[in-house]
């Protein structure tokens, strides 16, 4: 089948069977591959009352059809399976090289199911395929790891491994592979621990099957010559996705000390430009990309050995800088080190531990609970030392290991008012209260609270701040179009950042696989993907929806203090308003339950009758049957 | 004409080998290259680039008379090639490759458009 590696592995780690089955060209068409795969697989095999930790639950490893093709950046791979974060369907992905190793090797898709009785890994030789013992690997750092990997089985295998963190069930671990790139959130670390898998190494040596190559070849030539002179391609080279954080303290959402303001006075200290300055020792890119956002650093703070890590990206700044109020670009970069290191995504573990900082500052958390150590905003010392105790579960790391709501729940005191999270994970690194699409993003995407569903920050100020109207389409336009390259598995900056057209993407598609492919039809498994999750989610969690789509109190009533976005907040009844809308524009009732209207004409008839058996099947709404869908309100985003 | 290699330029992105095998073999598979990229992380973390400098040590070695000069570059002549493996062993820069579905070795044919798809200058034609 053109575009695609041709094969699905089902590996069962209890018993050691593997299995291998043509890739079904309907699961192809219907799903293209990664975030669609890994959705179709979870909601049809996973049991409704399965633990995520557990083995029943499934973990998934999935490229998508545009991956490893010589296509502008198509480097990601998908990971899945029940997130233990929020209960609900999780994917997660990465860039780097992996991705394109697992085409090569003949692969759309990898299913781990079950638990193995000892830790392992898995090492894919094209058609050779063994699940070998962990040995010592097991308890080494992810980065560690790589680098011993890459000793034993040679440079040529791409690997993909976890940290003590995901060993030890810690809910926001992280998979890491090529010394720095993750599939940091949901939680998959956790899972691929819990299956006692620690690595996964991969060579591919075969050719990609593609219906039309030289007109693929014209159309990536043609792009790459006309977008290497756009003018956001040089500062994109040099700084990265770390040039944005100059912008966002500017527009007042820079996450700062756990999100109790959203301007840093020290913002410059840990900066793009700073970063460049200071820590950088190379840029470096995903496969096939042209632009090269990652920069490869090291820290280097005197009293701790020098530290080499790709990042720090800006969600790393923004959560284990800002929102944990540091000051030094080296001390950001040491975290993001650590992180990696201890196999925990950035983004939730800085929140978690500016969120601890601040239970920290008000009396919650105290030196007994941090083996004697403080908790002290911008302090280096105090991040590792909890960080580590995190990875471990130790102390008071035990309760932060859950994320913000889980420490929340077990901190009570009135914690959760600061929790910024939304169904058990972790914000990005955007205060929302000047950007109030951005919050809807958040609360209503099907993985928590992550900008790569819905980046919509510009798209707020586009259509105006301070208001809810006109923001629930743009979210929803924006939470199947950012996604459908989680499916389709290229790089989003392209589109975002360099005006390569999601039209061309879709033409890339077409020479591909030779579907007669459209864009409308591209948005449409995107919108089946979004809301066979959401019934997935209902499914396991019960109703009503509404309940799970709430906002932290601290950004719906704490005006911010200060900065340029001072005095701003989003309110209750604005963000009712706007969650109605958004249920409204998407077809599905009150509560936020699908309604078989929408199902059906996504081809799900199956997944309503499902909800319907378990009384969550919407009515829809007077004259709310989607408009969005098929509408092209396009604004500018990431 | 050469084609200059900037390592301290090189990202790693790989776009040089995909051009690469499309343009010698019209597939999409990186491990065809006549390129090779190789990384060192994760210290002192860098790329390092291997291309073929035109040395011409393979021409001389060959025993069966199988590699030529044509142009700028030296191209084995796949009829005459055994495939017997010397050229690869002797080749002091590391960049004559090999694959399994190739009869012969792949080495660069000076074909330049790696240099035309490549952003950052890590790979440049000079005269």
């Amino acid at each position: 089948m053109d575009g695609f590696g041709g094969t699905i592995l089902r590996i069962n780690l209890e018993t050691g069977d593997i299995e291998r089955t043509a890739t079904p060209p309907d699961l192809a068409r219907g799903w293209m591959g990664a975030r669609g795969f890994i959705a179709k697989t979870l909601y049809d095999e996973v049991p409704r009352d399965a633990d995520p930790l557990g083995p029943d639950n499934l973990f998934i490893m999935a490229p998508g059809v545009i991956t490893g093709s010589f296509a502008p950046c198509g480097s990601k791979i998908g990971f899945g399976c029940i997130s233990p974060a929020t209960n609900g369907h999780a994917d997660s992905n990465m860039g780097g090289m992996l991705g394109a190793e697992v085409k090569y090797a003949g692969y759309d898709m990898v299913i781990f199911e079950r638990v193995s009785a000892e830790p392992v890994y898995l090492v894919i030789d094209d058609e050779n395929v063994e699940i070998r013992p962990a040995g010592d690997y097991w308890g080494m750092g992810s980065l560690d790891l790589e680098k011993r990997m890459k000793e034993d089985l040679g440079e040529d295998f791409q690997i993909a491994t976890i940290g003590p963190a995901g060993e030890n069930g810690v809910v926001f671990s992280c998979i890491t592979h090529d010394f720095g790139r993750q599939a940091g959130r949901c939680g998959v670390g956790a899972v691929m621990g819990s299956k006692k898998v620690k690595a996964i190494a991969v060579r591919g040596t075969r050719s990609l099957p593609v219906r039309d190559l030289p007109a693929l070849t014209k159309s990536t030539y043609d792009i790459i010559q006309r977008t290497k002179t756009h003018p956001l391609m040089e500062p994109w080279q040099k700084y990265g996705t770390a040039l944005f954080v100059g912008w966002a303290n500017e527009h007042g959402c820079f996450p700062t000390k756990n999100f109790q303001t959203t301007f840093h006075e020290h913002w410059e200290s840990i900066s793009g430009e700073r970063l460049a300055e200071e820590v950088l020792v190379t840029h470096k890119a995903c496969f096939g990309c042209w632009m090269n956002c990652g920069k490869y650093s090291v820290a280097k703070i005197p009293g701790k050995p020098d530290t080499y890590v790709e990042g720090p990206e800006y969600e790393t700044i923004a959560l284990c800088g800002g929102s944990c109020g540091m000051k030094d670009i080296h001390h950001v970069a040491y975290a993001n080190w650590l992180c990696d290191n201890l196999g925990l995504d950035t983004m939730s573990a800085g929140n978690t531990i500016g969120f601890a900082m601040e239970c920290y500052e008000k009396g919650i958390i105290t030196k007994e609970d941090l083996d004697g150590h403080e908790l002290k905003w911008g302090d280096i010392d105090d991040f590792e030392n909890v960080v580590r105790m995190i990875a471990e579960r130790r102390g008071i790391g035990e309760a932060l290991s859950y994320g913000t709501k889980g420490a929340a729940e077990r901190l009570g005191r009135g914690t959760l008012a600061f929790a910024s999270q939304a169904k058990g994970m972790e914000f990005s690194g955007y205060d929302t209260r000047w950007y109030w699409a951005q919050l809807l993003s958040y609360c209503t995407a099907d993985i928590g609270a992550h900008h790569n569903r819905s980046w919509a920050i510009t798209a707020d100020v586009q259509i105006g701040q301070d208001t809810w109207k006109g923001k629930a389409p743009v979210v929803i336009y924006l939470q199947h179009i950012r996604p459908l390259f989680d499916t389709w598995c290229c790089c989003r900056l392209f589109w975002g950042e360099l005006d390569v057209t999601p039209e061309e993407h879709v033409d890339t598609i077409h020479h591909l696989t030779g579907w007669d492919v459209t864009m409308e039809e591209c948005m449409l498994v995107s919108e089946k993907i979004w809301n066979l999750t959401r019934a997935h989610y209902l499914e396991r969690n019960g109703g009503p929806g509404r309940k799970f789509d709430v906002a932290p109190a601290r950004h719906l009533d704490e005006p911010i203090p200060d900065g340029p976005a001072e005095g701003h907040k989003v309110g209750r009844e604005n963000f009712e308003r706007m969650l109605d809308d958004y249920y409204y524009n998407r077809g599905w009732d009150h509560e936020g339950h699908p309604t078989r209207e929408v199902l059906d004409i996504l081809g799900l008839p199956d997944v309503a009758d499902n909800l319907e058996s378990v009384g969550l099947l919407g009515e829809p709404i007077e004259g709310g049957v989607p408009k969005v869908r098929g509408e092209r309100l396009k604004p500018k985003a990431m | 004409m050469k084609i200059k290699v900037k390592k301290e330029n090189c990202t790693g992105c790989r776009l040089c080998q995909q051009i690469c095998a499309i343009t010698r073999f019209g597939e999409i598979n990186p491990k065809k290259a006549s390129i090779a990229i190789v990384p060192h992380f994760p210290e002192p973390g860098i790329f390092e680039p291997k291309l073929c400098t035109q040395c011409g040590v393979c021409f001389k070695e060959c025993p069966e008379g199988a590699i030529h000069k044509e142009g700028d570059a030296y191209v084995i002549h796949e009829d005459e090639c055994t495939n017997c493996g010397v050229c690869v062993e002797a080749c002091p820069f590391d960049v004559m490759f090999t694959h399994a579905e190739v009869p012969t070795p792949i080495m660069c044919n000076l074909c330049q458009k790696c240099t035309e798809v490549c952003n950052t200058g890590a790979l440049t034609l000079v005269e």
